[in-house]
């Protein structure tokens, strides 16, 4: 049978070859940007998933910050430094700790959802703040990362870990792409929709909620141990309610159209930084804010709905 | 014919206020069953009781052998009784389509599955079989919330037929459906239901439609069943006239609201 290739997963295949190249072709620091862009655009793809289910979730800093903080403490303390096992122990420390809060959480919505998980972040940020063994507020740094036995140095080891970056981005994009468009993606949006209808037609809403907020955790802590990997250092701003705020930025910055968006958003957010700091450093804030004006009133949707490729309620 | 809804001694306060007063209903299998009443007398509360959505304070319900009471609105859609409601719930900003791929998603049990996809050829020609019982099938691409009151009301049943229940548990289907619109709806959605075998337990206001379309009648009035039996013996029954139909429906204090 001649199946027709699902567009996104094939943008974002083709996506890794482009992100590789450009790599090598462009200067460190923005090769830099682009590997930090694509742990926090992880981090704002872990929003976005919540927010096709209705949820905006400020407080994803809770758990980019677990992830990052339990690569970080893994190599500082245990001496691992392998990237695919900090990885797992950011996802496992991740789940455990949303499913369990899940609990509670998956029994609000709306403003209580977003303020709850706010007070969540925050109290994780007080705990990091005050625990001087973590380094209190100056974080520690982590050791060098080794890639399944290869230990790069130097310029290879930035490399390795970019690459390492992309790769993992990608995947999780595109897993999380073939789970929007699975049944239980799609439950996922007729639950923001109609949980009454959910609910009598035999599914729980809360289970789904609840399923919908481990995912994005895991996903939040993968982009943790990234941004840990990309920077060498964790502190607790990982957690704090404006590193939040970002990740909404850019979900509404982008749109919730797409996987590949908040990854771009990502990207975009830290260029129109740093460039509003370049050109206004007294005002670059106000210049963000005139941004995120500017889509809220002219493009709703975010950047994304630009593309028009998902028509209203495309699910299929 | 067996019994398959049976409700015993039903009781229900809200504070002073009693929704349901010893009520005892059993529903046979194949029968279409009209719920009659004022607002406030009760029918709405005995659906959200059978449903799930209403805990009695006192008596049974049993499908079967199986005791709902307790049952969570979903678990009883599971044991086999779905609903429709008076303000159709569908998923409006999804499509036609999508809306009952959802139900038939979650009727047979692929709301776990986060990895295989939605449109599954065999889900899609399922579901694209139910929207021509409900003949709703110029409507697969259209985005539900800008369908007419009435196709939506078709769609909400569609979506609560496709797991395949045995009792179906209208709440005013022809609620917000013009004249024009009403006979039509109903002869839709009582054909494919009939033609998927589901007894019908019905609320509704409008006579016109419970003479042509129910068997048997319960009359509520004041949280009671005052009168049960054939529709054409009950919509005579000198309380039912008086408490419930005369030239018009009776409408105690001209409250509106539901109950």
């Amino acid at each position: 049978m001649n199946r027709r290739m699902d567009p996104t997963l094939v943008s974002l295949a083709a996506a890794l070859p482009v992100l590789l190249v450009l790599g090598y072709a462009l200067p460190d620091w923005l090769t830099f940007y682009l590997q930090v862009s694509l742990a926090s655009g992880l981090a704002a793809l872990a929003v976005m998933l919540q927010m096709r289910a209705g949820l905006v979730n400020f407080g994803q800093g809770l758990y980019y910050c677990l992830g990052a903080y339990a690569g970080g403490m893994s190599g500082h303390f245990l001496g691992i430094t392998d990237a695919l096992v900090l990885l797992l122990l950011a996802v496992v420390l991740s789940v455990a700790v949303s499913f369990i809060v899940g609990f509670l959480v998956a029994r609000y919505r709306e403003i209580f959802y977003a303020m709850l998980s706010l007070a969540l972040s925050m109290i994780l940020y007080g705990l990091l703040v005050r625990a001087e063994a973590l380094g209190s507020t100056d974080g520690f740094n982590l050791p060098s990362t080794t890639f399944l036995g290869y230990a790069p140095e130097g310029q290879a080891l930035r490399e390795a870990g970019y690459v390492f970056t992309c790769i993992v981005a990608l995947a999780i994009a595109a897993a999380v792409h073939r789970y929007l468009r699975s049944p239980l993606g799609a439950i996922g949006e007729a639950v923001r929709e109609n949980e009454l209808r959910v609910e009598y037609l035999g599914a729980s809403p809360r289970y789904v909620v609840h399923l919908i907020y481990v995912m994005a955790a895991a996903i939040a802590g993968i982009g943790g141990v990234l941004a840990g990997i990309s920077v060498g250092h964790v502190d607790p701003n990982l957690a704090y309610w404006t590193t939040s705020g970002q990740f909404v930025f850019i979900a509404l910055l982008s749109g919730t159209g797409n996987v590949a968006a908040p990854l771009i958003g990502a990207f975009l957010l830290v260029m129109i930084r740093v460039y509003a700091v370049e050109y206004s450093p007294y005002t670059w804030q106000m210049i963000l804010g005139g941004v995120m004006l500017l889509i809220i009133m002219f493009l709703p949707g975010g950047l994304w709905s630009l593309t028009r490729l998902r028509k209203k309620g495309g699910l299929t | 014919m067996t019994a398959i809804l049976r409700s015993e001694g039903l009781h229900k306060r809200f504070g002073a206020v009693s929704a349901a007063t010893d009520v005892n209903l059993s529903v046979e299998e194949g029968e279409i069953v009209a719920l009659i009443g004022a607002n406030g007398a009760g029918k709405t509360s005995y659906v959200n009781m059978v449903t799930g959505y209403l805990r009695p304070d006192a008596g049974r319900i049993r499908l079967g052998e199986t005791d709902l009471v307790g049952m969570k609105p979903r678990q009883v859609t599971r044991a086999g009784i779905c609903r429709s409601f008076q303000v159709a719930q569908i998923f409006g900003e999804l499509t036609v389509l999508e809306n009952v791929l959802i139900a038939l998603a979650i009727a047979r049990g692929g709301a776990s599955s986060g990895w295989r996809g939605l449109s599954r050829p065999e889900w899609i020609s399922a579901s694209e079989e139910v929207l021509e019982q409900f003949q709703l099938a110029e409507h697969r691409d259209a985005t539900a919330g800008t369908l007419a009151q009435g196709v939506r009301k078709l769609l909400d049943i569609a979506m609560a037929t496709v797991a395949s229940p045995r009792l179906m548990m209208l709440d005013e289907p022809t609620s917000g459906i013009s004249v024009d619109e009403k006979f039509a709806v109903m002869d839709t959605l009582m054909s494919a239901l009939r033609q998927r075998g589901v007894t019908v337990l019905f609320v509704e206001h409008d006579m016109e439609i419970v003479e042509r379309y129910a068997r048997r009648v319960a009359a509520f009035y004041d949280g009671r069943i005052i009168a049960d039996g054939d529709a054409a013996e009950v919509l005579v029954d000198p309380d039912v006239r008086q408490y419930v139909v005369g030239g018009e429906l009776h409408r105690r204090g001209g409250q509106g609201g539901g109950e």
